[in-house]
């Protein structure tokens, strides 16, 4: 028997796999396909204190290898979650992680605050990085002061663990990592997707109403792994790894390169199943290695 | 919602550019309704990416089939797949046309353009077994926009045709030969399937001749199953306008709830 659960020190998870916000729903569109009692975990899709429009479409390209989306975090803001989803997801026995968005730091405060409240959540992920809400792709996770000063102040009411999810988009990812961790962040996933765009040359315009958008995919693994790799040498807190992970394969590249945990992203979209599979793919790579505890090869890259 | 990664494809019909893929999978046969769809996974690979969107265009005993236009990497590598290759497919995915026991004995029209054809052959079947009149008016650009024209015939459906060159059937846009047509025919509800100009059309004379009227919207899609919030669509509701995700709560809306793009009108 493989043990696969991590201990994130704030959090026991089954086994390292988290399915990623924005890419799952709220957890219920996936309960056809899969038995989400075997997951992780699973981080719903990003809250906003109201709800949210979003952007108009298209909102989703697809590039080589990846997908560029600029959906902008439609959604159906705190209240509504708490009443028609969070009753539903209470019967699940899996760690149930809310992205916590935000206009100004002050919502992300709202938005906490008012979850802090209701029951059945595991731990917050702060979403200080989605490129897709402002022109440009301005978020806090693109300075240490402006994510040291939103995780700090949300540290200080949350009743729960916070998970600061950080942007690729920087120079010096180690230094923002640094600032989330000094300002009391339990532990922190990277990151968010890259800013990218795409163009129709036919009609020379955008493929994204948004005209930016994030590239999430496998495209963009590589590039996330070493920022994962150069975070978790640097850090005290858990990482968790996010970042194109299609196979059970990917997701131990992560975790050898330090991450304790991984989240699934853009290949639920593909297939729906894709958590389970992994999981399963972690299993028998233990088995075939003679690994007992997954805990075990977190961090083990070696480089001599 | 069923994941098939078995589904055969257990025939393939071919012309030029469209094409008929008829895929082994009894349990979304069975379930499958007019105006759904299915997302097909065109590789194991990530090149490209994204399942892709086929309404289902008929079901024939244990086979789900598709019909769809060469119009791009995924569906350039789909009609590149031979009988007996296996697919890996998710269905039946959304709300499909609006059908129930008041349309028989009823005269009703069915509209396609084009590839939007797809849908409506499913439809038009279910339609006939509810015992309702159908008229189909199919339009393409050319004759061959019109693959399916002997199949509707053979199926006994009484079809009128439309090329935008007259290379076969009426001289002209569809919309205007059905414009024409509702002079001495009076339908109980429309449903419509094609170019977006052509459904907006449609929809501005089924309002004016005030006819109920449905359409299958398409849009590209991240997932299909509403995870994703990629393939909304302006819908209006009472008196709220809000982006509506097409594989959820469509691909089928009725004509008072969609917004036509500017242009479109």
């Amino acid at each position: 028997m493989i043990d696969l659960s991590i201990d994130l020190g704030f959090l026991k998870l089954k086994n390292p796999v988290i399915a990623a916000s924005g890419t799952f729903g709220y957890g219920l569109e996936f309960s056809p396909f899969i038995n989400l009692d075997k997951l992780g975990g699973f981080v719903v899709k990003g809250l906003y204190y109201s709800p949210r429009q979003g952007n108009p479409p298209p909102r989703l390209a697809e590039t080589a290898s990846g997908l560029i989306n600029a959906i902008g975090l439609q959604g159906i803001g705190v209240e509504r979650f708490s009443e028609e989803i969070l009753p539903r997801l209470k019967n699940y026995n899996t760690a149930i992680i809310v992205n916590v968005c935000g206009e100004y730091e002050e919502e992300y405060v709202s938005v906490v605050d008012f979850l802090n409240k209701k029951e059945g959540i595991s731990a917050y992920e702060l979403n200080i990085s989605c490129p897709n809400t402002k022109k440009g792709g301005l978020c806090p996770a693109l300075s240490p002061e402006n994510t040291y000063s939103v995780v700090s102040l949300v540290k200080k009411i949350s009743l729960r663990p916070v998970i600061t999810k950080l942007s690729p988009n920087v120079t010096d990812i180690v230094e923002i990592a640094l600032s989330a961790q000094e300002a009391g962040s339990d532990a922190i996933s990277l990151a968010n997707t890259f800013l990218a765009m795409a163009v129709d040359v036919e009609t020379r315009r955008p493929k994204l109403a948004n005209i930016f958008g994030g590239l999430s995919g496998p495209a963009i693994k590589p590039i996330i792994l070493r920022m994962v790799y150069q975070v978790a040498s640097c850090v005290k807190i858990p990482v968790i790894g996010l970042g194109g992970i299609m196979s059970g394969s990917d997701a131990l590249e992560y975790l050898i390169a330090g991450a304790k945990a991984v989240e699934v992203g853009t290949a639920n979209l593909i297939d729906p199943e894709a958590t389970i599979r992994i999981i399963d793919e972690l299993e028998e790579y233990c088995v075939k290695n003679g690994i007992k505890k997954i805990e075990e090869i977190v961090g083990t890259l070696i480089t001599q | 919602m069923i994941k098939d990664t078995q589904s055969y494809i257990v025939r393939k019909e071919s012309w030029n550019d469209y094409h008929l893929l008829s895929l082994e999978s009894p349990k979304i046969a069975l379930e499958g309704q007019p105006g759904q769809f299915i997302m097909v996974r065109i590789t194991e690979h990530f090149h490209p990416l994204l399942r892709r969107p086929f309404s289902i265009h008929s079901i024939d005993g244990r086979n789900v089939e598709i019909f769809f236009l060469n119009s791009g990497l995924g569906t350039s590598l789909l009609s590149q797949k031979k009988t007996n290759d296996t697919l890996d497919i998710l269905g039946p995915l959304g709300k499909g046309f609006n059908l129930n026991d008041h349309f028989k004995e009823k005269d009703v029209a069915i509209i396609g353009g084009g590839r939007g054809i797809a849908p409506l052959y499913f439809l038009a079947q279910r339609l006939s077994s509810l015992g309702a009149s159908i008229r189909i008016f199919y339009g393409g650009k050319t004759l061959a926009d019109l693959p399916l024209k002997d199949k509707l015939k053979k199926a006994g459906f009484d079809t009128f045709f439309s090329t935008d060159d007259g290379s076969f059937g009426f001289k002209g846009l569809i919309t205007d030969f059905f414009k024409a047509e509702l002079e001495i025919f009076t339908p109980i509800h429309i449903f419509s399937c094609g170019p977006e100009p052509m459904m907006a059309k449609i929809a501005k004379i089924a309002q004016k001749k005030k006819i109920p009227a449905e359409f299958s919207l398409e849009s590209v899609m991240g997932c299909g199953f509403g995870a994703c919030w990629s393939c909304v669509r302006k819908i209006r509701r009472g008196n709220k306008e809000e982006w509506v995700k097409i594989c959820e709560e469509g691909p089928v809306f009725s004509a008072d709830e969609i917004i036509w793009k500017e242009g479109d009108k």
